[in-house]
C-alpha cells in the first residue's frame, strides 16, 4: 500500500475514532520504515487533512481534537523515536495567553508531536510576564500563542514588544477565534503569522523552522 | 406603514414574520455600560443597580431595542462556586474548571438560584430594568446545560466524556438541566420578556449535526420546554446552517448567527419558522469608520431582512468592550436610516 493509501486509511480511522485500525494502519506503515518519514508520510497528511477539512467545515471541532488526541497517543506508542523529548530547550514552544480554554492548543500541539516535533507547553493562562520569562529562559525559535477572546488577542502585542529586545526574538505564531474572525489583527499585534488550524500551524512551523525538529 | 411602534411592538412584530415600521436593532452590550458610570468592570457587575443604570443610560443613548440583562456568560459557575476571572478590558472569564475529576460528578448538585449571590444581582438588575422601563424587550440569558460544561470541565475533559463516558454525560446534562430551567424561569419570574439560550457546543463548528442530534438536540428540547417564556438560541460565533431544521423544533423562536455564514441564505432556509439575529462581525467591528458600519448594516439588512423575521445584531451575543461609541452611534443611525420598512432601496 503507497504511503498516501495509509495516509488516507489512517485519516478514516481517526475520523471515526477507531483506535485499533489507525493503530493497526501505523504498525504496518513502520514495519521496516524510517519512523521519521513514516510521521511525515502517513500522520502529518492525515492530520493536515483533517485540519483543512475542519476548516471547510467537513469536520467538526470534536472530530479534530478526537483524531489529534488518538494520533498522539498512537504515535507514542508505535513511532516511540518520532516523539523527541519536549524538556531540553525545545525550538518550538506554546502557550495559551490569559485564558483557561486550551482546546485550541492542545489539538495543535497534538499534531506538532504527531508530526515529530519537540513542543515547550507553556500551558493556559499564562500572563504576558510570565510568557517573555519563560522564552528568555528557553530561547524557542518559534512562540505558538492561542487566543480565545479580543482582549488577550491584543495583548500579544505587549509579547512582541517585550520580547524584541534584547533579541533575537522568537517567530510569534498566534491562533485562535479572534484572529480567524479578524483576518487582519495578527499584523496589527505584531506577530508573524496566523495560523487557521493545526494543519496551517504545522505549515507554518515548518516554514519558519527551515525543516528542523 | 407610518406610525412609530415601539420596541417591544417592533420585536413581536418581526417574531410574527412581518414587517415591523424598521428592523429592530439588539445591541448587546454588556460592558460598555461600566463606562457610562465611569467604574471599572468588576465594581460595575458588583451590583445589580449598576448594571440596570448603565442598561439604561446605554438605551437612551443609542435608541436601540433591548435591554440586556446579563452580567457575563461564567456566571453559572460562578453561583457553583467555581472560579471566575475579573479582568478591566473584557468579560469576566472562567478560571480552572470546577470539576478537576469527572467522578465529582456522581455526587454534583446545582446551586439554589434563589441564595446564589451573582444570580441574585442579575435578578436584581432586570427587576429595575422591568421597573424603570416600558415597552422594551428584557433580554435574559442562559448558558445551555449542554455548553456550560466547557467551563465547568474544560472543552478537553468534556470532550473526553462526551464521547467515552456516556454515564456521567447523562448525568451532568440532569444536572446542569435542573439549574438552567430554575435559572431562566427565575429570570422571567423578574421580568425578562425572553431568554438567550447560549449553545456554541451544538454549533457545526463543535459537532456534527449528527452527534447534535444525540447529544445538544436531545438537551434543548428537553430544556427549552421548561422554559416558560420565548428562547433565542445563540451559537455565539459557531456555524449554524446544517442544523436549522432540527433546530427549529427544539422549540426556539430565535437564532443568533456567525458572522461567517451567508445570511441570505440562513434566510431562505428558515424564513416563516425562526427569526434570525445577528449577524455584525464584533472583532472587526472594533475597527470600523463610519461608512463601513454604515456599509456592513445595509448588507445585513439586505441579506436577512425583507419580510420580517430578522434582528440586527453581532454575531456573539456580546459585543467587544473595545468597540468605540463611534462606531455605535454609527450602527445606530444606519439602522435607521436603511432599516425602514419598506426597504425600497434595495429594488432602486
Amino acid at each position: 500500500m503507497a504511503a498516501d493509501d495509509r495516509a488516507r486509511s489512517f485519516e478514516r480511522a481517526l475520523l471515526a475514532m477507531d483506535r485499533v485500525g489507525a493503530r493497526d494502519t501505523l504498525l504496518v506503515a513502520a514495519e521496516g520504515a524510517d519512523t521519521l518519514a513514516v510521521a511525515e508520510s502517513v500522520v502529518a497528511p492525515a492530520l493536515e487533512r483533517i485540519g483543512d477539512d475542519w476548516e471547510r467545515g467537513a469536520v467538526s471541532l470534536a472530530q479534530l481534537y478526537m483524531a489529534g488526541r488518538i494520533a498522539e497517543q498512537i504515535v507514542s506508542e508505535v513511532l516511540p523515536q518520532v516523539r523527541p523529548a519536549d524538556g531540553e530547550r525545545p525550538l518550538l514552544a506554546i502557550a495559551v495567553l490569559e485564558d483557561h480554554h486550551a482546546l485550541g492548543k492542545r489539538l495543535v500541539l497534538s499534531a506538532l508531536r504527531s508530526s515529530g516535533h519537540a513542543v515547550a507547553d507553556y500551558g493556559h493562562g499564562v500572563t504576558v510576564e510570565r510568557l517573555v520569562q519563560r522564552c528568555r529562559e528557553d530561547g524557542p525559535r518559534v512562540l505558538l500563542i492561542s487566543t480565545l477572546m479580543l482582549p488577550a488577542a491584543l495583548r500579544v502585542r505587549e509579547v512582541v514588544d517585550r520580547l524584541a529586545l534584547p533579541g533575537p526574538p522568537p517567530v510569534v505564531i498566534v491562533g485562535g477565534a479572534p484572529f480567524r474572525l479578524d483576518p487582519e489583527l495578527w499584523r496589527e499585534v505584531g506577530a508573524d503569522a496566523a495560523g487557521a488550524n493545526s494543519a496551517e500551524a504545522i505549515e507554518l512551523v515548518d516554514r519558519f523552522m527551515g525543516g528542523a525538529r | 406603514m407610518t406610525g412609530e411602534m415601539t420596541s417591544l411592538e417592533r420585536v413581536l412584530t418581526t417574531l410574527g414574520h412581518k414587517e415591523p415600521d424598521r428592523v429592530p436593532l439588539f445591541l448587546l452590550v454588556t460592558m460598555h455600560g461600566a463606562k457610562e458610570l465611569g467604574m471599572g468592570l468588576q465594581e460595575y457587575f458588583s451590583r445589580g443597580e449598576n448594571v440596570a443604570e448603565g442598561q439604561l443610560r446605554l438605551r437612551a443613548k443609542y435608541g436601540h431595542d433591548c435591554l440586556y440583562g446579563i452580567l457575563y456568560a461564567a456566571l453559572e459557575v460562578e453561583a457553583w462556586g467555581g472560579e471566575v476571572i475579573f479582568r478591566d478590558d473584557g468579560p469576566t472569564n472562567s478560571g480552572e474548571p470546577m470539576i478537576q475529576d469527572v467522578e465529582q460528578i456522581r455526587s454534583l448538585e446545582p446551586p439554589d438560584v434563589a441564595t446564589s449571590p451573582v444570580l441574585a444581582r442579575t435578578l436584581r438588575a432586570i427587576e429595575i430594568l422591568k421597573r424603570d422601563s416600558r415597552d422594551v424587550p428584557i433580554v435574559g440569558a442562559v448558558m445551555s446545560p449542554f455548553s456550560l460544561p466547557v467551563m465547568q470541565l474544560g472543552f478537553e475533559a468534556y470532550l473526553d466524556l462526551v464521547f467515552e463516558r456516556p454515564d456521567l454525560f447523562d448525568r451532568l446534562m440532569a444536572v446542569n438541566e435542573e439549574l438552567c430551567v430554575a435559572w431562566a424561569n427565575a429570570q422571567l419570574a423578574a421580568g425578562a420578556t425572553a431568554i438567550g439560550y447560549f449553545d456554541p457546543v451544538s454549533s457545526t463548528t463543535v459537532v456534527t449535526p449528527q452527534a447534535y442530534l444525540e447529544t445538544g438536540f436531545k438537551v434543548a428540547q428537553r430544556t427549552i420546554a421548561r422554559i416558560k417564556g420565548p428562547t433565542a438560541t445563540h451559537f455565539a460565533s459557531g456555524l449554524c446552517a446544517g442544523i436549522l431544521d432540527d433546530l427549529a423544533q427544539t422549540g426556539t423562536a430565535i437564532v443568533g448567527v456567525s458572522g461567517e455564514e451567508d445570511l441570505a441564505a440562513l434566510k431562505r432556509a428558515v424564513a416563516g419558522k425562526l427569526t434570525l439575529l445577528g449577524n455584525l462581525n464584533g472583532i472587526t467591528m472594533r475597527r470600523w469608520s463610519a461608512d463601513q458600519a454604515e456599509a456592513e448594516v445595509k448588507a445585513a439588512i439586505a441579506a436577512g431582512a425583507p419580510g420580517g423575521g430578522f434582528i440586527l445584531a453581532d454575531n456573539h451575543g456580546e459585543i467587544p468592550f473595545q468597540v468605540p461609541d463611534d462606531v455605535l452611534h454609527a450602527i445606530a443611525a444606519a439602522t435607521r436610516r436603511w432599516g425602514r420598512y419598506p426597504l425600497d432601496w434595495l429594488d432602486a
